[in-house]
C-alpha cells in the first residue's frame, strides 16, 4: 500500500506568541518547532497501515529548511521517505495555494491513501485535507478518531455535535485526523530509527518541479491575506472570593454570579 | 440587481440547528451593510418543510435541496449540491456555521469555488467597500483580521455561540425554491449515525460549562460535577490531564488540542490552567476557578477565584445553586 502523510511544522503549543513589527505576522526567532500534533497522529495511523498492509509511507511537507527536522522525525518514527516543497513563493501564499502545491506533489506519488491532521495548531484553518481531496477529485473522510482500512476502502468514526458518525470511502481517498494523544498514542522514534532516518531519501522540490508557478501558489495567487494580528483583549482582573469556609464562599459565589455577572 | 449574501444552513432531522439562525442573523447584518438581499441554502432530508422559517431572521429566499441521500453530511455529496446552488445565486459573500460539518463543508467548497475560506470567524465588518473578518489563530492566543483579494469570493464560517441571533419576526416567511438534486457517482458513504438523544448539552454550544481537571482525582468524582451541571443546565468538560488519564472521553476535552468553547460561564474545577487549556476557554464571558493551590495559573484568567478544596466546595456550591433555583 502506498501511503502519503501531509505534515506541517508548527510552533510548539507551549509557545508564547508575539506579534512581529509588521503587525501581521508572528515573531519566529525563538520558537520551538514541532510536527503539528494532528499530523503526528496521521504519521502514526500511516505506520499502522504500513504494518498491516506492507508498503511505503511518504511524508510530504512544505516550508523552509527547518522543516527537514520534522520530516526526519517522522522518518525516524518509521516513514520511508520525505518530500519537502521548499519554495520562497509559498511563504506568501494562502492555504489554497499551499493545497495546490501539496496536491501536485501527491499526484506524482500516486498513493492509495493520504492522511493528514484535520487542522494545524498554528493558523487553525482546518482546510488543507479537504482542499487537497477536492483538488485531487477524491472523496475525503474528515476528523477521524478511529480508522480501519482493508486495502480497498477506509472506514472512520468521527465525532459530531451530540454523537458520532461512521463514514467510509473507496480508495484512493484522503482521511483527516482528529482525536488526541490519548486516542492515537503516536510512537516515539527509537534510537535505531533515528540512525536509519538520516539515510532515508528526502527530495526537495520547487514549485516549478511540480509544474506550478508563483502566480498560482505565491502571493499573487493568494485569495485571503492577514492584514493585521491583534492580541486578545485583556480580561479585567478578577477577585478571590472571601469567606470563613467552603460554605460561606459558596454562598458568596452564587450571589456574585446571580447579582453581578447575572449568568446564573 | 446586487448580488445577495448567501448563508448555508445546517439541519438535523429536518430542523434547523441554532447555528443556522446565528449565520442567518450575521448574514442579515452583512446584507444591510452591503445594501443587498439575503438568501439561504438548506440541504438535507426534509429540508423543505421548515425552510420558510428562515424568513424570521431576514432571509428572503431559501434554495432547498431536499433528498434522502443528503440525510447525513457527506462531503462528496454536499459539495457539488451546494456549489451548484451557489453558482446559480451568484453571491457577494457566503457564510457557513463553523460547526463540525460546517467547517469541513466550507473548506472543500472553497477549493471547489477556487477561493480561500476564513475559518471560525468571531467578528465581521464592512469597511472601504471590503468585507473583513476576524478570526482566532494559535488557539486564540491572537486574532487575525483577514481580507479577500479583488475578484475572490468572500467565504467564511462563523464560530457557534458568538454571533448574536436577531430577534425572530414571527410573521416573516422566506420564499422557497426547490432545487433538483443530482448527485455524481459517489465513492464514499455514511455507514452509521449514533446521536445522543439524552438531551445532553453539547460543549461547543453550551451557555454554561462545568469542567474538571487533574484535581478531580478519578472518574467516579465527576458525578459531583454532573449533578451541578444538571442544576445549571450546563455541559460537563474536562482538561487534557483528565482525558489522558482515561477519566473522561476526548469529546469532553477543552483546550488547544480539544474543543474551543465560548460559554457565558465556565467553571474550572481542579484545573491548574495550562496555557493550552486557557486557549480553549479563554473567550468565556465569565470564568470561575476552584483550586486549592493559590498559585494555580488559572486564577490569573478567572473573574472569580475560590481557593478551596474542591471536594468541600463543589457540594456546598451545588446546594447554594439548588437553593437559588428553587427560589426563582
Amino acid at each position: 500500500m502506498n501511503i502519503v502523510v501531509l505534515l506541517k511544522q508548527t510552533p510548539d503549543t507551549e509557545s508564547v506568541i508575539r506579534i512581529a513589527g509588521d503587525g501581521k505576522s508572528i515573531v519566529t526567532d525563538d520558537l520551538k518547532w514541532i510536527i503539528n500534533p494532528y499530523d503526528e497522529f496521521a504519521v502514526e495511523a500511516a505506520l499502522r497501515l504500513k504494518e498491516q498492509h506492507k508498503g511505503t509511507a511518504t511524508i510530504v511537507s512544505y516550508g523552509p529548511q527547518r522543516v527537514v527536522e520534522s520530516i526526519r522525525t517522522a522518518l525516524a518514527m518509521g516513514a520511508d521517505k520525505g518530500v519537502l516543497i521548499d519554495d520562497e513563493a509559498l511563504q506568501a501564499s494562502d492555504v489554497l495555494g499551499v493545497s495546490k502545491a501539496l496536491a501536485a506533489a501527491v499526484k506524482e506519488l500516486e498513493p492509495d491513501i493520504v492522511l493528514c491532521g484535520h487542522r494545524a495548531v498554528d493558523y487553525d484553518e482546518g482546510q488543507r485535507g479537504a482542499m487537497v481531496a477536492e483538488l485531487l477529485g477524491w472523496p475525503h473522510l474528515p476528523l477521524a478518531v478511529a480508522l480501519e482500512c482493508d486495502g480497498s476502502k477506509a472506514v472512520v468514526d468521527r465525532p459530531v455535535e451530540g454523537g458520532k458518525v461512521s463514514m467510509e470511502a473507496d480508495l484512493p481517498a484522503v482521511v483527516t485526523m482528529g482525536g488526541s494523544h490519548a486516542v492515537w498514542s503516536p510512537r516515539y522514534a527509537s534510537l535505531p530509527g533515528i540512525m536509519k532516518s538520516k539515510k532515508k531519501p528526502l527530495d526537495v522540490k520547487k514549485l516549478s518541479d511540480l509544474g506550478l508557478d508563483e502566480g498560482e501558489c505565491g502571493a499573487e495567487g493568494a485569495r485571503l491575506t492577514i492584514t493585521a494580528l491583534e492580541m486578545p483583549k485583556e480580561r479585567a482582573a478578577g477577585r478571590i472570593i472571601e469567606g470563613d469556609d467552603a460554605s460561606a464562599k459558596a454562598k458568596e459565589l452564587v450571589r456574585a454570579l446571580h447579582e453581578e455577572a447575572k449568568v446564573v | 440587481m446586487a448580488k445577495p449574501v448567501c448563508v448555508v444552513t445546517e439541519l438535523r432531522a429536518g430542523n434547523f440547528r441554532r447555528v443556522s439562525f446565528e449565520v442567518a442573523s450575521e448574514g442579515k447584518r452583512l446584507a444591510e451593510a452591503l445594501g443587498c438581499g439575503l438568501v439561504a441554502v438548506a440541504a438535507g432530508a426534509g429540508a423543505g418543510e421548515k425552510a420558510p422559517e428562515l424568513g424570521q431572521y431576514g432571509v428572503e429566499k431559501v434554495y432547498v435541496a431536499d433528498d434522502a441521500a443528503l440525510e447525513s453530511y457527506l462531503p462528496e455529496a454536499y459539495v457539488p449540491v451546494v456549489a451548484g446552488i451557489l453558482e446559480q445565486c451568484d453571491p457577494a459573500a457566503v457564510i457557513l456555521p463553523a460547526s463540525v460539518d460546517g467547517k469541513d463543508l466550507a473548506a472543500r467548497l472553497a477549493a471547489r469555488l477556487n477561493t480561500t475560506l476564513a475559518q471560525d470567524c468571531t467578528e465581521t465588518s464592512f469597511e472601504d467597500g471590503k468585507i473583513k473578518v476576524r478570526r482566532p489563530v494559535f488557539a486564540g492566543k491572537c486574532f487575525a483580521w483577514c481580507e479577500w483579494s479583488e475578484g475572490a469570493l468572500p467565504l467564511f464560517s462563523c464560530r457557534p455561540n458568538v454571533m448574536d441571533c436577531n430577534i425572530p419576526l414571527p410573521d416573516q416567511r422566506a420564499e422557497v425554491e426547490s432545487v433538483a438534486v443530482s448527485l455524481p457517482d459517489l465513492r464514499s458513504r455514511v455507514a452509521n449515525v449514533e446521536l445522543d438523544v439524552s438531551g445532553k448539552v453539547e460543549l461547543t454550544e453550551a451557555e454554561i460549562i462545568v469542567s474538571g481537571g487533574r484535581g478531580m482525582k478519578g472518574p467516579e468524582n465527576y458525578s459531583m460535577l454532573e449533578e451541578l451541571a444538571g442544576l445549571l443546565g450546563a455541559a460537563v468538560g474536562a482538561s487534557r490531564a483528565a482525558v489522558d488519564a482515561g477519566w473522561r472521553p476526548h469529546s469532553d476535552q477543552v483546550g488547544q488540542t480539544g474543543k474551543v468553547v465560548t460559554p457565558n460561564l465556565y467553571i474550572a474545577v481542579g484545573i491548574s490552567g495550562a496555557i493550552q487549556h486557557l486557549a480553549g476557554m479563554g473567550s468565556s464571558k465569565f470564568i470561575v476557578a476552584v483550586n486549592k493551590d493559590p498559585d494555580a495559573p488559572i486564577f490569573g484568567k478567572a473573574d472569580y477565584g475560590v481557593v478551596e478544596d474542591l471536594f468541600n466546595f463543589v457540594p456546598a456550591f451545588t446546594e447554594e445553586v439548588r437553593t437559588l433555583k428553587s427560589s426563582c
